[in-house]
């Protein structure tokens, strides 16, 4: 791996920079050099995150909010105009389709770095209630945030509502940022320009190394001692380090919308069918969004289809659509599960029916699932958070609220380093962020592809089983409570402590 | 974090304040002899001999450069790090163990010097308008990140070609780091004066890791350092301990099982114990305030602070204001 990545830096260095030693030997000769005639303009920076998503604006947010980070010089590299002009939300608007479960963990990480607050003044819907069962009818589980002395099991906001609250939150900092409305093209790993002492000559120059240099598509350069790759599933950060990547497709698309309903849904629901879940999320006011896998075809049929004709698909997949609803006398009442019922069940943990959906408010969106995870967080100089490490299933929706984990993660393993000296482009003490990362994203990872797996093959008596799981979920508290923490980001370790 | 004394050690030390030398000695382990042998090492001007009790096993390919004079026992020390000075960089090479152990016994200066000047530490640079000397600062690994956290840095040693390494390395972004190349460092006193009248120079503070095992005498060593450091200064010093089992540990994992170091590196004779150093120190008007242990976990490969200072050791000290 590492001598890819050194291929990759070589064959661009050479290009502009004949050798390291010759730099060494005489600082004259580089401003010969046409890449490096203007490096007295180029902007050095401590950190050049590329990619200003949800992930690159929390990761930047996460070090304006910590002292030994804030005096950071930062530069933000993303060519979406809203960066630089603000994101414009209209509250009459109906919500975009585009939107995040975030977990609690990520609730109290956001209100730690001050950006939560900005959330709260848009449009956002705390749940504390789920619904979760499949077309069989066997089983269904709900959970609720008390199961696990919680107030909620999550928060549902559009990106970008989180977007705009992180854009704010940065604002109000006290922050030396510096952002690029361009995209990056190519990385060089130089050494620096200035002055070179005269009696060094004839030693190799090691650490030389120790800045990188980005090259933009609108042709400007800057210079940064860390480059974080946040730039997202198809992140060019990550080819350019030649990161190699794991993963596969699921063979299953996502089709995303916003709808509207006659009364407030105040639950999450999701139902697993034969090809894949339906979820139904609040999203505030009377709206809702689904997030529906099917495979290709028949996701591209509900795509194009009248709108009121995927209404009536909604609703039909929602309730009695491919089974039954699940009875909860099958198990529950003289089953061999009832003794365990006792001591669980209220009237609000019996099976509901979601509410009916009304309109179709938005486009309907097409996604291609996959699961993807880079072989490394980190090389010298260089670090991915975000999607650009890992895509996971939006299943439980987990994607953004671990690529915050990893934002956290970073800017605390950078703070840490600063407190002791570290030069922060050190690949050490960017492996510490990689192990802590990785194990926890992994486990994650393996969990969601494991439910996939299971709900994506249609056998018969694989259904009992999982129907009767369910079941049992539902009436055993503390394995519960076990399913809820991890789902909700607070757990390190799977799965029922 | 508290690095504090340990128990034994403070006893030791609060106890010499009084003289009283007999009775603070005879609850360490082993302590008659090697106080004997340690004093001998302290206060004349012989080198030491080898006592068959604490000498290193035959293993040790060097102990025969102990009947050498200091001086060429210095040139020979010189010559080893000479040798292997462009790997100074090298986080894999022979300094891997300074690299590992970095990031620790930089916490340990960070709270205790924090601590000392009153500084706020949650500052990115707390050492900002302080003058810190690092002297045996080799290519600068402890030098830099001394730098970054805001100290003028000036670095010193004996070996030129380490001066030359530290210069390259630390051309950008470092305007508060000046590696200086004073040869035959170890008669340090001198070279305290002439930074002194020439360029009128003390230190807030002086900082000599992992060096005094490599000088001929460890008390003029600790003279020299106290006499750079300003009253009211501080005094940082770590070192590998003269037991057992940092003989096990240090030279034989590391120069022999693991290959971090190259054998050779470490004459276990001219190690000091926790308790010499701070004898030695007291001497040169320095108190230790607090010390420290690192230990090694070869699982994560990583390197923390604790109270065992059996093996390796570091020691702050603040120089008496008279
Ligand atoms: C259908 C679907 C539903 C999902 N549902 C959920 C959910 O419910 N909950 C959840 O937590 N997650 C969900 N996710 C995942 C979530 O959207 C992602 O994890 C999240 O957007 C990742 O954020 P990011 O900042 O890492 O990357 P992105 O959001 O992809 O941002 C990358 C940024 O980098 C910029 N960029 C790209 N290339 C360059 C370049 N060369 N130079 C400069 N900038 C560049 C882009 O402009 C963009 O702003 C879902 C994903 C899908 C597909
Ligand atoms: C083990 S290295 C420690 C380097 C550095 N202090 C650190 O901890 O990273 C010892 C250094 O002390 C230097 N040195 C050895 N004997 C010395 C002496 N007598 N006077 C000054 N420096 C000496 C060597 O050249 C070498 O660079």
């Amino acid at each position: 791996m590492n001598r890819l990545i050194r291929r990759k830096f070589g064959e661009v260095y050479r290009l502009k920079v004949p050798q390291r030693n010759f730099c060494a030997n005489g600082a004259a000769t580089n401003s010969a050099q046409p890449g490096y005639s203007q490096d007295s303009k180029i902007g050095h920076y401590d950190i050049a995150i590329v990619g200003g998503g949800m992930v690159g604006m929390a990761f930047a947010c996460s070090l304006a909010s910590m002292p030994l980070t804030k005096d950071l010089n930062v530069a933000i590299i993303d060519s979406n105009p809203a960066l630089s002009s603000g994101v414009s939300i209209k509250k009459e608007e109906p919500p975009d389709p585009r939107v995040s479960t975030v977990t609690p963990a990520t609730i109290s990480i956001f209100k730690e770095i001050g950006a939560w607050k900005y959330i709260e003044q848009n449009r956002h819907a705390y749940f504390d209630k789920m619904q979760v069962w499949d077309y069989t009818g066997l089983g269904y589980t709900r959970y609720n945030a008390r199961d696990a002395n919680k107030e909620v099991l999550g928060c549902v906001v559009e990106n970008r509502v989180l977007l705009s609250s992180l854009l704010s939150c940065l604002q109000s900092a006290d922050f030396r940022k510096t952002i690029y409305p361009s995209r990056l093209l190519t990385l060089h790993r130089n050494s620096s320009s200035t002055k070179v002492d005269s009696h060094s000559s004839g030693l190799p120059l090691h650490g030389q190394g120790n800045l990188v240099k980005l090259d933009l598509i609108d042709g400007s350069s800057l210079h940064a001692k860390l480059v974080v790759g946040a730039d997202g599933s198809k992140s060019r950060v990550r080819e350019l380090a030649g990161i190699k990547t794991t993963g596969w497709n699921y063979s299953q698309n996502a089709i995303i919308c916003t709808v509207e309903h006659a009364v407030e849904n105040q639950c999450a629901w999701q139902r697993f069918l034969p090809a894949g879940p339906i979820a139904l999320l609040p999203v505030g006011d009377n709206f809702s969004n689904i997030v529906w896998t099917m495979n290709p075809k028949e996701a591209n049929d509900h795509k194009m289809m009248n709108g009121d004709e995927f209404i009536k698909d909604v609703n039909h997949a929602l309730d009695y659509g491919f089974g039954p609803h699940p009875k909860s006398s099958m198990f529950g009442d003289g089953g061999i599960f009832s003794w365990l019922k006792a001591d669980v069940t209220s009237a609000s943990e019996f099976f509901e029916i979601p509410p009916k959906v009304i309109r179709l408010v938005s486009d309907r969106m097409m996604f291609p699932l996959s699961l993807m995870h880079a072989n490394n967080y980190a090389s010298k100089n260089i670090v991915l958070i975000g999607d650009s490490a890992h895509t996971v299933h939006p299943l439980a929706g987990q994607g953004v609220n671990l690529g915050f984990g990893d934002a956290f993660a970073l800017s605390r393993v950078i703070a840490e380093g600063i407190a002791v000296g570290t030069d922060i482009g050190e690949v050490t003490m960017l492996k510490k962020f990689e192990v802590e990362r990785k194990t926890a994203n992994i486990a994650m990872m393996a969990i969601l592809d494991g439910f996939q797996k299971a709900y994506s093959v249609d056998f018969g008596p694989l259904n009992i089983l999982r129907a009767a799981a369910f079941h049992v979920a539902q009436h055993v508290s503390p394995l519960k409570r076990g399913i809820i923490s991890y789902a909700s980001g607070e757990q390190r370790l799977p799965l029922f402590s | 974090m508290a690095f504090k004394l340990p128990n034994q050690l403070r006893a030791l030390y609060t106890a010499t304040n009084y003289h009283h030398h007999h009775r603070i000695l005879s609850p360490l382990a082993g302590a008659s002899q090697s106080f004997v042998f340690s004093l001998r090492r302290l206060f004349a001007d012989v080198p030491p001999l080898s006592d068959p009790s604490s000498a290193p096993p035959p293993l040790y390919p060097h102990s025969t450069k102990t009947s050498l004079a200091p001086s060429s026992l210095n040139q020979y020390e010189l010559a080893k790090f000479a040798a292997i000075a462009e790997t100074w960089w090298d986080s894999e090479g022979p300094f891997k163990p300074l690299h590992a152990l970095n990031p620790t016994r930089l916490a340990f200066i960070r709270s205790t010097l924090c601590r000392h000047f009153r500084r706020d530490s949650y500052s990115a640079k707390p050492f900002e308008g302080l003058k810190f000397v690092d002297v045996g600062c080799g290519g600068g690994i402890l030098s830099e990140p001394l730098a970054r956290m805001g100290a003028t840095v000036t670095g010193v040693d004996a070996v030129e070609k380490n001066i030359k390494i530290a210069r390259l390395h630390a051309v950008w972004p470092f305007t508060n780091l000046s590696p200086i190349w004073i040869p035959q460092l170890q008669r340090l006193n001198i070279v305290a004066q002439q930074l002194l009248v020439e360029e009128q120079r003390t230190f807030d503070a002086v900082i000599a890791l992992e060096v005094i095992e490599h000088v001929a005498e460890p008390a003029e060593f600790c003279k020299s350092l106290a006499t750079l450091t300003v009253p009211g200064g501080a005094t940082v010093i770590s070192t590998i301990n003269r037991s057992i089992r940092a003989y096990a540990t240090a030279i034989i994992a590391a120069e022999y099982l693991l290959h971090w170091l190259p054998k050779g590196t470490h004459q276990w004779s001219s190690f000091l114990t926790p308790e010499e150093l701070v004898l030695i120190l007291q001497r040169a008007s320095i108190s230790v305030q607090e010390m420290a242990g690192f230990a090694y976990n070869p699982l994560t490969g990583r390197w923390s602070l604790s109270d065992d200072i059996s093996v390796n050791f570091i020691a702050f000290g603040t120089k008496n204001s008279q």
